[in-house]
């Protein structure tokens, strides 16, 4: 089992995406999905960062891919989608129509937003050419076992949402935008004041959701500490960790230990994220199949 | 004239329907296998067939919902939804899942299949996706596109499209949200729920009722006051700027119902094939008086004239209505 890197969802100055992508080149992650998933108005913003990025993870020894977004409805999108195909990466699916731009029995990946809930999906998207599927971050263990075995049979790698706020709904709608009373189409890129999502609280203060734009992100940030022994076992072939603010480069590296160690290090695990992202809280409910918002073991409280 | 698809939670509510004009009715079966998966609602294979055979002797369609995902390790409930349905007699199936649209793809070549708007295909590399690759002959558009943009969709694809018109309305592309799960654990993909009843809890608190999703409060309203279902995308949640001043408001979308029925002849202009309704979860008195409203409005349309305006204003009962992502200012 290794470490993949999945793309950013936030909207990013050039200059720290440039930072980021360099600090990843340094860290132990095996692959790293790079591009715009969420909204395509952010693209052209941070676009030229690409090439560069692409080509230090490279030399550093990084499979690397270019994400679709994850929901594409207007002509320009579509065409962005064929500008991905023509940069000569593996495109990591997001939203299904994607395919249609990808040649037949070109190798693909799929990420989180396709919903491959179980085999007969897997084993069709298998037939198309893809050789990389990351689960829906809500799919419980018993469900990823069985495709990360059907999987193996089909030789798909099957990644899991191991990492960071999960991606819980996406809309036509923008919720930056509408938080400060405008539309879509007039957003004035509010979304970038939040680097890591602007908190969405309950009427009782209990910190709950976190919007990104059209998309809605869960709060507390996924971990799969607990589990890793347990994923391992079931055969799946990477995490997948999502990024965030902060120093990066030190999650991936204190995951990258975990994998290294022998079971029951979760605690330890959770100790250090909590050092590193101070005030963050975690959760890992959507793998014991129970409340997504839950956290298992003795750090729950 | 456009095809009116309403809806049947229950035998009752089909009668109703057809009853009141409904060209098409949909339902599912009464299990995790469709997406109205609601205690006291849906129909036994028994009622599925004498449903079918009830609305085909009156010349109204049964379209049969089978749009969940199915589970990994337990996908026969759902091969088994459809082969029932098909011998049950159903017009079509409405599938949501890849693996479920090529497993009836290849077992069931003669049952029709639409795609639930839990596929969420929102544009037409989409459609012309699971057109091709499944044969589908109809596709619900998921509740993100403006009329306009319809109408774009519509002139690139060869097959029908479905829209909503009324009643409840989803806020997120349909089929790719877990903010139910997140709350509760139970999800719209997976059980067939959406901010389940099991999960609401209500309660007085100083002198505010306040209503509960699993640990989250998602209302809180005047004592006396109506207090709104908690459906998670229509609470009210507080949200700090930049300054750290809270703002406090719907965040996601008001607690408001889809009405598009001004929309009609625009919709049948854009291409749409057929207008349907929500609202499986809803009375059979409820169904027919919508529906009656309804197949005299698409019967207007149909003969270019205005929309009946009054029609459906005491059928949302004071509560707001919008015409959601029809309207591109709604984004």
């Amino acid at each position: 089992m290794d470490l993949t890197v999945g793309p950013n969802a936030f909207f990013w100055t050039p200059d720290n995406l440039r930072a980021f992508y360099a600090g990843l080149a340094e860290t132990p992650v095996a692959r790293v999905v790079i591009g715009e998933w969420v909204c395509s108005k952010r693209l052209p913003f941070w676009q030229d960062e690409i090439p560069g990025a692409v080509a230090a993870l490279q030399a550093a020894g990084k499979e690397v891919a270019v994400t679709s977004l994850a929901l594409i409805t207007l002509k320009r999108e579509r065409k962005q989608t064929d500008d991905l195909v023509a940069m000569g990466l593996p495109v990591e699916v997001n939203d299904l129509s994607a395919l249609r731009h990808i040649p037949e029995g070109t190798p693909f990946w799929v990420g989180p937003m396709v919903n491959v809930y179980n085999e007969g999906t897997l084993m069709w998207l298998a037939r198309r050419g893809a050789t990389r599927v990351c689960l829906p971050p809500e799919l419980p263990l018993s469900a990823i076992a069985a495709l990360a075995k059907a999987g193996s049979e089909a030789g798909v790698a099957v990644e899991v949402w191991a990492h960071g706020r999960a991606p819980l709904a996406i809309s036509g709608r923008c919720y930056h935008a509408r938080l400060t009373d405008r539309a879509k189409d007039s957003c004035q890129f509010v979304c970038a004041d939040d680097p890591d999502g602007r908190d969405v609280d309950t009427l009782d203060g209990r910190a709950f959701l976190s919007v990104n734009g059209v998309q809605t992100l869960a709060r507390a940030v996924t971990t799969a500490a607990h589990q890793i022994a347990a994923l391992r076992e079931a055969g799946v072939a990477a995490l997948r960790l999502s990024p965030h603010t902060g120093n990066f480069a030190a999650v991936a590296a204190a995951y990258a230990e975990s994998l290294g160690s022998s079971a029951g290090q979760g605690e330890a695990l959770v100790a250090e994220l909590k050092r590193l992202m101070p005030g963050a809280e975690f959760c890992d409910g959507f793998l014991r199949g129970e409340v997504g918002r839950s956290l298992s073991g003795a750090s729950a409280a | 004239m456009m095809e009116l698809v309403c809806p049947a939670g229950t035998p009752a509510a089909l009668r109703a329907a057809v009853e009141a004009g409904a060209h098409a009715v949909y339902c599912g079966f009464n299990d995790e296998t469709n997406a109205r998966n609601f205690p006291g609602l849906n129909f036994n294979r028994e009622e599925m067939a004498e449903g079918v055979a009830h609305a085909h002797a009156r010349g109204a369609k049964v379209l049969v919902a089978i749009n969940t995902f199915p589970r990994a390790g337990d996908q026969g409930l759902w091969h088994r939804a459809v082969a029932d349905a098909g011998a049950a007699g159903a017009d079509a199936v409405i599938l949501a899942d890849i693996g479920l649209l090529a497993h009836a793809a290849e077992k069931h070549p003669g049952l029709r299949l639409h795609l639930s708007v839990q596929a969420a295909a929102a544009n037409p590399d989409a459609i012309n996706l699971y057109a091709e690759s499944f044969g589908v002959k109809r596709v619900v558009l998921p509740r993100v596109l403006t009329v306009d943009e319809i109408a774009a969709i519509n002139r690139e694809i060869d097959v029908e499209t479905e829209v909503f018109v009324f009643g409840g309305l989803c806020v997120m592309a349909e089929g790719r949200c877990a903010l139910s799960s997140y709350a509760t654990g139970k999800s719209p993909n997976m059980n067939g729920v959406c901010s389940p009843a099991s999960h609401v809890a209500y309660a007085e608190v100083n002198g505010a009722q306040e209503a509960r999703l699993g640990e989250f409060l998602i209302h809180r309203t005047p004592k006396g006051a109506t207090a709104p279902y908690p459906t998670l995308c229509k609470g009210c949640f507080s949200s700090p700027d930049a300054k750290g001043n809270d703002q406090v408001g719907h965040i996601f979308e008001d607690p408001a119902s889809l009405d598009a029925t001004h929309l009609i002849p625009a919709l049948q202009k854009a291409g749409v094939s057929a207008l349907k309704i929500e609202g499986r979860q809803r009375s059979r008195a409820y169904v027919a008086q919508v529906v009656r409203a309804f197949r005299a409005a698409v019967e207007a349309a149909d003969r270019g004239l205005p929309m009946p305006e009054s029609l459906l204003a005491k059928l949302t009962e004071g509560q707001a209505s919008t015409t959601g992502a029809y309207a591109k200012i709604w984004r």
